[in-house]
């Protein structure tokens, strides 16, 4: 991804460090990000997102690290002088101003010319679809038009960098999915870098150019969405982002990119491929996405798959999908989800029917421990 | 259900007349014809006229209003700064050491207070030679340093229900933060600052003990010659007073009181 401008990335973040006293916020990070990029950083609750964010725009001082944005360092730089602007996870609109007076807040600082002010927020108030709200109280709008009046008042002063937090945390399913869109529209239409933060993995699929994962003030895997749910580099990033099975196992043979796999677990052993083939004996671990899974109630006849036996224990019907559990005859239980392609006039799976679940050895991942 | 809702409204009729009966005694015995305080002589408002030509009562409200309202207005300014530097100005050495001491003064014995700062005074005048005399400045002074801990304490609850991101968006959009302590911080906390000045300016009319230990001759406040007078039997002009200043307390009560309740919601 970042392979030519190696040197001189838009934002580059090095070695940063937030300590608050023994306990130790963000750890050394270091990140990379390109111009024009929708970068997410992704992360459970507490793993220090925020830290991070809130060192970017300002308002935290690192304790070690520097950052340096288009070449600049700005490690030292307040936060009224930086050109990145950020949106608040509360929005934090200001209650006693109107929308327009919100949103011209930050070209006042400047000192822009009044009539460029004026017209410079009529296009943003017209972009976030807020023209008619415009001499609204906060107090008036409902949780969505305050969230876009955040957007919109960040995002006025052209800012070089959009910094998000959680920018979508409080509105509802229908909405956010939604503004998601929306988001993606604006920032390729503004071609503004956007980092963003979060800690829904769907939403940081579907919005980001590329994301980190975050854990315990590091980053575990910085990649493309693609990257980081089909090739994940630890169990973390597996476990994380979606769901995955694992099978704990130790290498019988390998080489040549190609691996064999002894499994208690599922009492048979299984082929994988991976491009650094681990050695023989070490301790390893299959991880398998549900949907990579075949499941069938007659014995598949390509002898190449992993194939094991087991027992429907539990489904649900999504409509466009199954979900199955489903128990191996050494206890062991796999989910696997299969796309309902036929309005089934044939009889469906039901629970305590045999089946077998196959996968190709390439849709295996191999991590090691 | 019903014995017992009788029950509750007597408890209620109770407790307020405990509260209410005396207070509206005076104000009935306000408009007494007689002479004497405490017999009823038929329906005047005499005394009303007769203390607007006490020029001894007239000077001695003059100076509580003066003293109210400076002392208001200081302790609104002072009380103001101590509010947001302990809410906004993160933890910095000995926070919570001037958390407790901002309080203090409310619980301090009004005797104490006083006297404490009279010693100050007399110790300054040997030192500098000011105040020559006590009165005005020194009474407004003492007022002050009360009265701002209540200030500062009603600002610091409103800053610490404020979410400290509104200051941190303004600073971000580029705001230095003195612009943004008057763009955003005390339009926000103006509220607080007004019911404070309110509150600041009923218990400097309202004080008694503080005013006697540092005030001088000739340097009187109201309830200082309420006091006095009353000291030689209670006459009639001061149940009119006396109604007079409840009028204007429960006035400004109820104005705090109002913004107060504007000031809750978001
Ligand atoms: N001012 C502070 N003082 C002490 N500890 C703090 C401070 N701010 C954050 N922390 C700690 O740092 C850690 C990371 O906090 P941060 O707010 O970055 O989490 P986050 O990843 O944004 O989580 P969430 O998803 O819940 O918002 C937390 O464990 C938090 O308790
Ligand atoms: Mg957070």
């Amino acid at each position: 991804m970042t392979g030519k401008d190696n040197d001189k990335s838009f934002i580059e973040v090095r070695e940063l460090s937030k300590h608050f006293g023994e306990f130790v916020a963000v750890d050394a990070v270091n990140l990379r990000i390109e111009r024009g990029e929708l970068f997410s950083i992704l992360g459970g609750s507490g793993c220090g997102k925020t830290t991070l964010l809130r060192m970017l725009a300002g308002f935290e001082t690192p304790t070690s690290g520097r950052i340096f944005l288009d070449g600049v360092d700005i490690t030292d730089q307040p936060p009224y002088e930086r050109p990145v602007n950020m949106m608040f996870q509360s929005y934090a609109v200001f209650p006693h101003m109107t929308v327009e007076q919100n949103v011209s807040y930050g070209l006042q600082k400047e000192r822009m010319p009044r009539n460029e002010i004026a017209s410079r927020v009529g296009e943003m108030l017209a972009l976030v679809k807020l023209e008619d709200y415009a001499s609204r109280k906060p107090d008036q709008l409902s949780g969505g038009q305050r969230q876009r009046v955040a957007l919109a008042r960040a995002l006025v002063k052209k800012p070089k960098v959009l910094l998000l937090d959680e920018p979508l945390a409080a509105l509802d399913r229908k909405l956010r999915e939604h503004t998601q869109f929306e988001l993606m529209n604006i920032q390729d239409e503004l071609g503004i870098t956007f980092v963003v933060v979060t800690h829904d993995q769907e939403e940081a699929m579907i919005l980001s150019n590329r994301i980190a994962v975050m854990e315990q003030g590091r980053f575990e895997q910085i990649g493309t969405p693609k990257e980081v749910y089909e090739f994940p580099c630890n169990r973390f990033v597996a476990d994380f982002i979606g769901t995955i099975n694992t099978f704990e196992g130790v290498v019988q043979t390998s080489g040549e990119g190609e691996i064999t796999v002894a499994s208690d677990e599922c009492g048979h052993s299984l082929r994988a491929y991976c491009d650094t083939p681990p050695r023989n004996g070490s301790d390893i671990c299959l991880a398998v996405r549900p949907e990579k899974i075949y499941i069938s109630q007659t014995e598949p006849d390509n002898d190449e798959d992993s194939c094991l036996r087991g027992v429907i224990e539990d489904f649900g019907y999504f409509g466009n999908l199954s979900l199955y559990r489903i128990r191996l005859e050494t206890g062991k239980v796999v989910q696997v989800s299969a796309q309902n392609r036929r309005r089934s006039t044939e009889r469906f799976l039901e629970w305590d029917d045999q089946v077998f679940i196959s996968w190709r050895p390439r849709s295996a991942v191999v991590l090691e421990n | 259900m019903k014995r017992q809702s009788r029950f509750v409204f007597s408890m209620l009729v109770f407790g307020y007349a405990f509260l209410y009966v005396p207070l509206l005694s005076v104000v009935v015995y306000s408009f007494n014809d007689s002479n004497l305080a405490t017999i009823w002589g038929g329906f005047s408002t005499r005394w009303y006229g007769e203390l607007l030509k006490n020029d001894q009562v007239i000077s001695a409200l003059l100076l509580s209003l003066k003293i109210a309202i400076s002392a208001a207005t200081l302790a609104t300014l002072f009380g103001t700064m101590a509010g947001i530097a302990l809410s906004r100005f993160g933890r910095f050495r000995g926070r919570n050491l001037f958390t407790g001491m901002i309080t203090s003064p409310m619980v301090m014995p009004e005797v104490i207070t006083g006297l404490s700062l009279l010693l100050l005074f007399v110790t300054l005048q040997q030192l500098t030679g000011w105040p020559t005399q006590r009165g005005y400045a020194t009474i407004t002074i003492a007022h002050t340093t009360f009265a701002m801990a209540y200030v500062a304490v009603i600002v610091q609850s409103r800053l610490a229900a404020m979410d400290q991101s509104l200051e941190e968006a303004a600073m971000d959009l580029g705001g230095h933060p003195f612009r943004v302590m008057l763009d955003i911080t005390l339009p926000l906390i103006l509220p607080a600052m007004v019911a404070g000045w309110l509150l600041a300016f009923t218990l400097s009319l309202d004080d008694l003990v503080i005013a006697s230990f540092v005030s001088g001759p000739g340097g009187s406040t109201l309830p200082m010659l309420i006091f006095s007078k009353v000291k030689l039997g209670v006459t009639p002009d001061i149940n009119a007073l006396a109604t007079l200043i409840m009028l204007f307390v429960s006035a400004g009560v109820l104005v705090a009181w109002t913004i107060g309740r504007r000031m809750q919601r978001p």
